[in-house]
């Protein structure tokens, strides 16, 4: 048995890969769950009526996916001009700080309609501010952005918490390390009443038709594609290469901190170092199941959000432990690699 | 006649749709060089890697010492003297030679490895061969030339009595490309067996003994070298008779591109030094040179990529600053990259994309930032239709054509609009025969209509059919001007080993 490359990618293998990826993920977890002694087809079946399965859930649901989707964009335009952002961890952290922080200090007795458009604002620019590090360490010294946006992970989240350990900590927490609230002016107005979905989920959607649009319609889309894709084909052709990386980073960036300040802004209210469970990260694997198409960013988020939700009602239903959705998101992604591969290869015996 | 060592029975291979491989049969002998000669795309180097095991045949068998060799295992075909020299090595540049040479030897759980017998054995098959080495430099700091020195060794420590070389002259010069075809018929005379795979019609001539030709994935003529002919070659490879176009006398127009002791730094290091040219509309300038010796930063300084140290440069009389490639561009320059799969195209975008990419901000191809994709698709369309670009809709990947079809597509973007001044670096490299006719037609045609051509090239041929005018690079320096009429292979040489009379007024003078 051996691969050959394709010189023809089918278009319907395009669409069919992310499916069957999720189907081998599902089937590989099937395993697991066997073997923790429930039936696979009934855990899966809580897992979907846990997501969808009352109009709260749905909407957990969705509350869920809408930082992903946002993360996933970020990493998807990132990836798309070969600009290894792996940093939106920390980037949706310094986002909800630094609205949490400009709400506090700053802007806070601003009246709603300007507050809430400015501190999105201010959150998509600290985003924007962290992933220029990495990019400037790269494009001045040639370091590895994977390397070193990783590691600013770590460097955000002690500094968040510091601030809310320090000058941001919330004097009405009872000594809990939390940052001071945002005003209630400055909450996102629900989508849904009486849940915790809102409007961030229809900004998210907007977004990934808009950065879409950006890719597939405008001169810096095509640029930055060629960029990715054949850098020194890209200069030939008088692409500026570092302009065209660091608009990209501002973009990615700045999808990842804007996820931070909807995040505060939409669901919590504040921010504690447990705000995010991993959206960074886990907007990589949306970005990849969505073979880096915005829009498909879109539907990958919905599914991530629906294994991690879902669990929970099926973990109480069955006694198994949550943790399954982390397993079953995190094999969609080998899968998804798995067939992106064969999208490229073919199998001759 | 003694058996052969080497007997390929009926092989055939199909990619998709496409038939590579044709039910092809073809023997060696003991002592024998053998050439595989056929156009990109003729199935030559996928009857090769059916041979050493890469891929599996969809029919037909291979047989060494008239013992069949097991399909699809590069193993096998080593163990039973078969040696490949693959076009792009397959050497690690951080290992020394000795140390690549020796990769893949060694059983993996054998405690010690042999090196002091190893290097013996090496430089006793580099002295049996006359294949000079050091056996502990650092792979990457060797020349092209002598890299494939180090794989002709690898494959020789493995024992092989068949040797196989792919396009084994497409990244050699002259010299050392006459020098490889002295080492393999040394290798033939101690009784080696060797298939080398060309499109060249010159050294399968000259370095064969026999000459099989295949088209589209059939085998289509098998001749002695002693006798046939490089016409009757040629009409049997691309399958009709095709003639490379010759340049006709012309009037040279008005001074268009003017170089004055041009000064280029990289790094430190002058990769030219005070270069003074003239080129005029409607002529062709060629510069003739061993690669190596400065013209990619010639091409990439004229191309924009690339700005200049010192000295002027001069556009129609006015001197210009270091423009970048969006300026270069907008002047009416048209460039023809070195190498048109790295810089040339970004082969996993459409071919439309492609078309417009150097010039996507003009208001032709976008608007406030936006692109016309269908003003893209139509420019497009019609370098397609124009120029015979084929195997591709301006939809389609880049990367799925041909060679040839590139370069015509490289040609149709920069020629459509009638560019003033066109620089061409290396434009018909690695191209089949009927490809390079097609290249050479387009420039002359462009020659013809006015514009000034810079052709940057390391064909001698290439550069006597087609320059009006000649001069040489050597370690960054240029030479004085010969009119083509002067020169000839052997006095241009001469230039291009850097023997040239030091430039006297005249030769500023025009």
């Amino acid at each position: 048995m051996r691969f050959e490359r394709r010189e023809q990618r089918p278009f319907h293998l395009l669409l069919l890969t992310p499916l069957l990826a999720v189907v081998a993920a599902l089937a590989l977890s099937g395993i697991l769950i066997a073997i923790a002694g429930a039936p696979v087809l009934d855990a899966y079946w809580r897992i979907l009526l846990g997501a969808f399965g009352s109009r709260l859930s749905a909407t957990e649901t969705l509350t869920r996916a809408t930082p992903l989707m946002l993360t996933g964009l970020a990493a998807a335009v990132a990836f798309r001009a070969r600009l290894w952002n792996i940093g939106a961890e920390g980037q949706f952290y310094i986002g909800a700080i630094a609205v949490a922080a400009a709400s506090a200090k700053l802007l806070g007795n601003l009246p709603a309609p300007a507050l809430v458009p400015l501190l999105l604002l201010v959150g998509a620019v600290a985003g924007m501010a962290l992933i220029l590090i990495p990019l400037w360490l790269r494009l001045r010294f040639s370091v590895d952005e994977v390397v070193t946006s990783l590691l600013m992970n770590f460097v955000a989240l002690l500094f968040v918490s510091m601030l809310i350990d320090g000058v941001l900590k919330d004097p009405l927490a009872f000594g809990w390390p939390q940052s001071q609230s945002v005003s209630d002016h400055a909450m996102l107005p629900k989508l849904i009443a009486r849940s915790r979905l809102h409007i961030g989920l229809a900004i998210a959607i907007a977004l990934a038709i808009i950065v879409h649009f950006i890719q597939s319609r405008t001169v810096f889309g095509l640029q930055s594609r060629a960029t990715g894709l054949n850098p020194a084909g890209a200069v030939f052709a008088g692409v500026p290469l570092g302009k065209t990386l660091v608009k990209v980073a501002c973009l990615s960036g700045g999808l990842a901190g804007l996820a931070g300040a909807i995040e505060v802004m939409g669901v919590k209210g504040y921010v504690t170092t447990d705000l995010s469970p991993g959206f960074g990260y886990a907007g990589i694997v949306v970005a990849m199941l969505a073979n880096l198409n915005p829009l498909g960013v879109i539907l990958a988020a919905i599914f991530t959000a629906t294994m991690f939700v879902g669990a929970d009602g099926m973990s109480r239903g069955l006694g198994i432990p949550n943790y399954i959705a982390d397993v079953t998101v995190a094999l969609s992604l080998l899968t998804m690699l798995i067939a992106l591969f064969f999208t490229q290869y073919r199998i001759r015996r | 006649m003694t058996s052969p060592v080497l007997e390929i029975e009926g092989v055939s291979k199909r990619f998709g749709t496409n038939l590579a491989n044709d039910d092809i049969s073809l023997t060696l002998a003991k002592g024998e060089i053998v050439a595989l000669l056929g156009e990109n795309g003729a199935g030559k180097t996928t009857l090769m890697s059916i041979l050493f095991g890469h891929y599996m045949p969809d029919a037909g068998r291979i047989l060494v010492d008239g013992a069949e060799l097991p399909q699809g295992k590069p193993r096998a075909a080593i163990r039973a003297g078969v040696g490949m020299v693959h076009q792009h090595f397959s050497l690690a540049p951080n290992l020394t030679v000795l140390e690549n040479v020796m990769t893949g030897t060694e059983r993996l759980s054998s405690w010690r490895s042999g090196t002091s017998a190893a290097r013996k054995k090496l430089l006793a098959i580099a002295e049996r061969f006359g294949l000079k080495v050091d056996p502990g430099a650092r792979l990457g700091d060797l020349s092209v030339g002598e890299q494939q020195r180090v794989e002709i060794l690898k494959a020789l420590y493995n024992d092989a009595r068949i040797l196989i070389l792919d396009e084994p002259t497409a990244v050699l010069t002259t010299i050392e490309a006459e020098r490889l075809f002295a080492t393999l018929k040394e290798m033939a005379r101690q009784g080696l067996s060797l298939i080398f795979i060309s499109h060249k019609l010159d050294e399968v001539m000259t370095a064969a003994d026999r000459i099989v030709v295949l088209r589209n994935g059939k085998m289509v003529a098998e001749r002695r070298a002693s006798e046939t002919s490089k016409a009757e070659l040629a009409e049997l490879m691309v399958g009709r008779l095709v003639t490379r176009p010759v340049r006709k006398p012309s009037a040279p127009g008005a001074l268009a591109l003017e170089a004055a002791e041009v000064t280029v730094k990289i790094d430190g290091v002058e990769r030219l030094k005070s270069i003074n040219f003239r080129l005029r509309e409607g002529e062709i300038l060629g510069i003739i040179g061993i690669s190596g010796n400065g013209q990619a930063a010639l091409a990439h300084l004229l191309s924009g990529t690339l700005s200049r140290t010192s000295g002027n440069l001069l556009l129609f009389g006015k001197p210009i600053g270091n423009l970048g490639v969006a300026a270069i561009v907008d002047a009416g320059i048209g460039r023809i990259p070195e190498d048109r799969n790295v810089e040339g195209v970004v082969g996993e975008m459409a071919i439309w994309e492609n078309a417009v990419l150097e010039r996507i901000s003009s208001p032709a191809f976008s608007q406030h930032g936006l692109v016309n994709r269908r003003a893209g698709m139509a420019f497009a369309k019609e370098i397609v239709d124009q120029f015979d670009v084929r195997g591709g809709s301006p939809a389609s990947r880049a990367r799925l054509l041909s060679g040839g079809n590139m370069q015509k597509l490289i040609l149709g973007r920069n020629l459509h609009r009638r560019p003033r001044i066109l620089i061409a670096a290396q434009p018909a490299r690695g191209l089949d025969e009927g490809a390079v006719a097609a290249v050479y037609g387009r420039l002359l045609e462009a020659r013809r209509q006015g514009t000034a051509v810079l052709l940057i090239s390391e064909d001698l041929d290439e550069v006597i059919a087609l320059a009006d005018r000649i001069q040489a690079i050597v370690g960054g320096r240029l030479s004085p001007t010969v009119e083509a009429g002067d020169a000839d292979a052997r006095s241009l040489g001469l230039m291009m080993a850097g023997e040239w009379d030091e430039p006297r007024e005249a030769d500023h003078a025009l």
